[in-house]
């Protein structure tokens, strides 16, 4: 019988690589798995790669991993948060590296990554600084960009509720990156808040359907409230 | 001459979104147009996080952590609104889906040129969000902001100096002081504050503004 569920996060994490490049979801604080980052904090690995929208706020969830210095690169849209302290103290230490990308081209091409696409064509960033030594083409007399997908090793995801088949839906706007890493990595992990028996979830609902999940682990949305607090 | 205050503005750029209209408003200034959006016509207000028919923001206590637009404030949603993952949000952006956004500016050229992501300044950290997506995605790109920096430089220019967010993508400009379009013969002044000349708006602005038929500023 399958069974994608993971007894605890340590296990959720078990075996992440040093070197690894690992997808995180959320926006900012929403949809953030922290205690699956709690988790991969604990276990170790370093000279990460980390993929998110943002590039940690306030002292929890990915500020802390980068604060624990296991973050060689970031690739984000909005680093610079009221509070992103963490973040902008290594930025001007010289101690991380920054790929600045406009948000749509991120989650374009980590779709991208997980659709089997080389690449695109977008207007997104055509002319700016952003778009410099990289390919260019007029297509109906539009200036076009070509952007490379992005993989991953491993992507962190929550989710509202899973069932052992890795099946998920989410939680509001907490979806947010969640369904395009999970098929961008090659081994997803995603925190819930629930886990249901198989045929619960309506496959009219599904979001993300589980053959783009490796792990399941169980995180009450308590304990992550409790944790945030 | 009196200007306009913010609200002001955001009230003027509120009276130009049609009933039934999909909408991005940015991060700061923009983001108060919805207060005055009009009570009686139906508007979408989309947020790139993943969410059409955004609502205010929720009673105090009543927040919820996914439940947050593009500047992560606490908001509601309305009726008939819907979730979606992030890829698609932005396809909604850069397919030419919504009707108009709204954004801020630190600079706009004579032909429509923005800048509104980076002063270039050395040590500062770069953000650019969804900015360039919707500079070049949503149908109309209306820009509010002050005429004037602190300094009191126009911030309508003949070019850019500051890095460039997206080329010739700007539609419509409201400042305190002007409604200006910007079209393939040049900005056009629409409407300007009392007590002020075109002369002297055009002075103010550094630029050439023709207008054709000048309306008081309401």
């Amino acid at each position: 019988m399958i069974n994608k569920i993971v007894a605890s996060v340590e296990a959720a994490v078990a075996g992440i690589e040093d070197g690894s490049t690992i997808m995180i979801g959320g926006f900012g604080g929403s949809g953030m798995p922290s205690e699956l980052i709690d988790a991969l904090i604990a276990q170790g690995s370093k000279d990460l790669t980390i993929v998110n929208n943002n590039a940690g706020n306030g002292e929890f969830g990915l500020a802390l991993l980068l604060k624990a210095k296991r973050v060689r690169k970031i690739l984000c849209s909005f680093p610079r948060q009221v509070d992103s302290h963490h973040f902008d103290a290594l930025f001007r230490a010289g101690e991380i590296e920054l790929e600045l990308v406009p948000q749509g081209n991120l989650a374009e091409r980590i779709r991208a990554a997980g659709a089997g696409i080389g690449g695109f064509f977008t207007r997104t960033g055509y002319g700016t600084e952003l778009a410099k030594g990289k390919e260019t083409r007029i297509i109906d007399g539009k200036g076009f960009v070509f952007e490379t997908p992005i993989h991953a090793d491993y992507a962190l995801i929550k989710a509202e509720r899973a069932d052992r088949l890795g099946n998920l839906v989410y939680r509001k706007a907490g979806r947010n990156f969640g369904p395009v890493m999970a098929s961008a990595a090659r081994c997803s992990i995603v925190q819930v808040n629930e886990i249901v028996d198989v045929g619960a979830l309506d496959p009219e609902a599904i979001v993300t359907p589980g053959i783009y999940v490796n792990r399941v682990v169980r995180v009450s949305r308590a304990a992550t409230l409790k944790a945030v607090a | 001459m009196k200007k306009l205050t913010r609200d002001e503005i955001a009230a003027r750029v509120a009276r130009d979104i049609p009933e039934g209209a999909y909408v991005n408003l940015g991060i700061g200034l923009p983001t108060l147009v919805g207060n005055h959006l009009p009570k009686g016509k139906e508007i979408f207000l989309h947020s790139e996080n993943g969410i059409l028919g955004m609502g205010p923001a929720p009673a105090p206590g009543e927040e919820d952590e996914d439940l947050i637009n593009a500047g992560k404030q606490p908001i509601t949603v309305l009726p008939g609104a819907a979730f979606f993952h992030h890829a698609d949000s932005f396809a909604m952006m850069r397919g030419g889906h919504l009707d108009i956004c709204v954004l801020g500016a630190f600079q706009v050229s004579v032909t429509g040129d923005l800048a509104n992501w980076s002063t270039g300044e050395p040590g500062a950290i770069p953000a650019v969000g969804g900015a360039m997506d919707l500079a070049v995605g949503a149908r109309q790109v209306f820009i509010m902001m002050e005429h004037l920096t602190k300094k009191g430089e126009s911030k309508i220019v003949e070019r850019c100096t500051y890095p460039l967010t997206g080329i010739g993508c700007v539609s419509r400009i409201y400042t305190d002081l002007a409604v200006i379009e910007v079209t393939a013969q040049g900005l056009v002044a629409r409407e300007w504050v009392d007590g002020m000349s075109l002369e002297e708006l055009t002075r103010i602005t550094g630029v050439p503004l023709a207008a054709p038929q000048r309306q008081a500023i309401a």
